[in-house]
């Protein structure tokens, strides 16, 4: 057991990967000799060299189509877009390419790679550097999308991708990289499309979802204070969607609050109350309330960012309110 | 700049055959698939290759059977030259279950593995980076695969293209980029919106590539500077960008007449026919008329058969719907 920011665990995750498997590349902008911008990546290069892990020029569309080529003849790349505002630049070879080619060729190719990216705000970057758009994966047939939460669910989900034979997004909360906690010592490989129960509680069910999670947990420790108790999700893997376990634990509760970063239309928990309305809904005693990013690109001052991106306040005043009313 | 004037093509005479038979039976086949879209069977659209079998002919008879092609949604004829069956490209045109595909890619990806085939991109440019991954692939697992992508004058306006070269050139990845100038975009000249006269080569040495242009009518000519190319690539020398002249017969798709050419062009390019010139210069080389009228009458038989059992094909069945969208062979996003 070993202390660890959420950042180290980036490069442990992907280092456990790299000893075990010859096939395992990694290539991005300043993730060599830097050790990446957000210093996620360091000592790969020192580890494994300028063959495996490559240093590109500011070009994402070359950097994905080289991360496509190469797992389509074998290799199982890792292809880092700095910040998740840039998946905008190259975005055509995510959902055109990467996502439909495997169904267009009648299943001729496979896809085995993991795109990592900083994802959301926190940072007081403004809004072209401080976008959650797990949404815009999420909505793409083709893509599996993962969004860690803490340290050691980053290694376990990072070996899960990169062993997995499918394209995966992998969003790295930006505001997380400095969290810290106790990660296991030895390989440490999780699974995808399994949410986590974080917390048990009876009256309401929490869903969330990277950034947002220790931010569901600390709300569910101050609702529990004015008596509402609440059981808190890390849904982790958008898709796959583990929906047995959030279906179950709304069940169980009968009220469904989802915290999301994404900004509010189409973001995933739009999805999850769909679902949960279908398929469980005389289980629900009240309406599903999502707290959400509000419909805004994301502003830069911090006054402003932490009026935007829900927080343990607004998480409280909202789920104290409806389960009142 | 270089243009190439050396037309000495493969050494031996049976590969000069089989050079002339693939350009026959690209030129056939797209003229079936131009008939069929007609009938209404080939659905959708449809790009076709007329004219510019040259260049397919010239590069498949250079490469190796474990080489890498990357073509464009204009991809019939690379399709066909590394030598996959008629019938199911024809059948994926169809859109029947005896497709390449069985039916789930359509005319603008064709793609078989088995063949080095990597696929038909219908988004301009986008795989000229996937070439080069393909290309890094072969340089970190030593082997000595070279990726050949193919791709129109149009595609060297977008973001991707100069992307792929300068990302090709710093890792020297043995990749070569086939421009085929065919001089018209879609409907608009190629030189009315492009800053140089050569769309490929001149932006070549941008990137520290040689400029080199060659006839893309002449299979002879296309054949010496793939063999060149590729070599340079298996060498581990890296990439090189080729531009070849060339004309489409047609339109850009489907039914397009193609009117906005003036007809005084089509006339000169239809003198420079690549097929009509191979021809006679098989003929001077020793070959007889009636070897080659029975390469020609093959060809016909061939895409009879091919006509015959592609719309023998089934249609493809629901089992397809929700097949492969994933590695497992399934569709499924939650449990």
């Amino acid at each position: 057991m070993a202390q660890l920011t959420f950042r180290e665990a980036i490069a442990r995750g992907i280092a456990q990967e790299m000893r075990r498997d010859e096939s395992v590349v990694f290539l991005g902008e300043d993730i060599g000799k830097a050790g990446g911008v957000f210093k996620g990546t360091v000592g790969l290069l020192d580890e494994f060299g300028p063959v495996r892990v490559r240093d590109t020029p500011i070009s994402e569309q070359a950097i994905l189509g080289a991360a496509m080529g190469a797992a389509m003849t074998g290799l199982r790349p890792i292809a880092e877009i700095m910040f998740a505002d840039f998946f905008a630049v190259c975005w055509d070879i995510v959902v055109n390419e990467i996502a439909k080619s495997r169904y267009m060729t009648n299943g001729q190719m496979t896809f085995p790679l993991v795109i990592r990216s900083g994802n959301g705000g926190g940072l007081r970057f403004g809004a072209q550097h401080s976008q959650s758009v797990e949404n815009w994966a999420m909505m793409i047939p083709g893509l599996k999308v993962v969004v860690p939460s803490n340290a050691t669910d980053v290694i376990g989900l990072m070996a899960a991708a990169i062993r997995d034979p499918d394209p995966v997004i992998f969003l790295e909360a930006k505001a997380l990289y400095a969290t810290k906690m106790d990660v296991p010592d030895g390989e440490i490989v999780d699974t995808l499309g399994t949410a986590k129960v974080l917390r048990n509680g009876t009256d309401a069910t929490i869903v969330s979802l990277g950034y947002m999670v220790p931010r569901a947990l600390e709300a569910a420790n101050e609702l529990a204070t004015v008596g509402i108790d609440c059981t808190v999700v890390d849904v982790r893997s958008l898709v796959p969607l583990d929906t047995q376990t959030i279906l179950r634990e709304v069940s169980a509760t009968g009220r469904l609050f989802t915290v999301e970063e994404n900004p509010r239309l189409c973001g995933w928990g739009g999805e999850l109350s769909s679902i949960v309305s279908e398929e469980i809904f005389y289980d629900l005693d009240g309406p599903i309330v999502r707290i959400t990013t509000p419909h805004i690109p994301l502003p830069a001052a911090d006054a402003l960012e932490d009026m935007a991106i829900p927080s343990v306040e607004r998480i409280v005043t909202t789920i104290t309110k409806s389960m009142n009313s | 700049m270089t243009t190439t004037t050396i037309t000495a093509g493969p050494t031996d005479f049976e590969t000069k055959l089989g050079m002339y038979r693939s350009q026959v039976a690209l030129r056939q086949f797209e003229k079936r698939a131009y008939d069929l879209f007609l009938e209404n069977l080939v659905k959708g659209t449809s790009h076709l290759s007329l004219g510019q079998e040259a260049i397919a002919a010239g590069f498949a008879t250079a490469m190796k059977p474990t080489d890498w092609t990357y073509a464009t949604y204009r991809g019939h004829a690379h399709t066909l030259a590394r030598g996959v069956p008629m019938t199911p490209v024809l059948a994926e045109l169809l859109g029947r279950s005896n497709g390449l595909m069985a039916g789930k890619g359509g005319s603008m990806h064709l793609t078989s593995v088995e063949h080095g085939v990597m696929g038909s991109y219908a988004i301009i440019g986008a795989h000229l980076p996937i070439a080069c991954g393909a290309a890094w692939s072969a340089q970190y697992r030593g082997t000595d695969q070279v990726a050949v992508c193919f791709f129109g004058d149009g595609s060297t306006n977008i973001g991707a293209f100069h992307e792929a070269l300068n990302f090709a050139a710093i890792w020297k990845l043995p990749v070569v980029f086939v421009c085929e100038n065919n001089l018209w975009m879609e409907y608009t000249r190629t030189t009315e919106v492009t800053a140089v006269k050569h769309p490929a080569a001149d932006r070549a040495s941008a990137y520290g590539l040689e400029s080199i242009i060659v006839d893309g009518n002449d299979a002879d000519a296309v054949y010496d500077v793939a063999v060149t190319a590729i070599a340079r690539a298996r060498a581990g020398e890296g990439p090189s960008m080729i531009e070849a002249e060339t004309y489409r017969h047609g339109g850009h798709s489907r039914a397009d007449p193609g009117k906005y050419r003036p007809d005084s062009e089509v006339a000169e390019w239809l003198a420079k026919d690549p097929i009509p010139r191979y021809r006679a210069r098989l003929l001077e080389a020793g070959a007889t008329e009636e070897q080659l009228a029975a390469i020609e009458a093959e060809v016909a038989a061939e895409v009879e058969q091919a006509t015959e059992e592609a719309k023998a094909g089934g249609i493809p069945g629901e089992d397809l719907l929700m097949k492969d969208v994933w590695a497992d062979g399934g569709s499924s996003w939650r449990n």
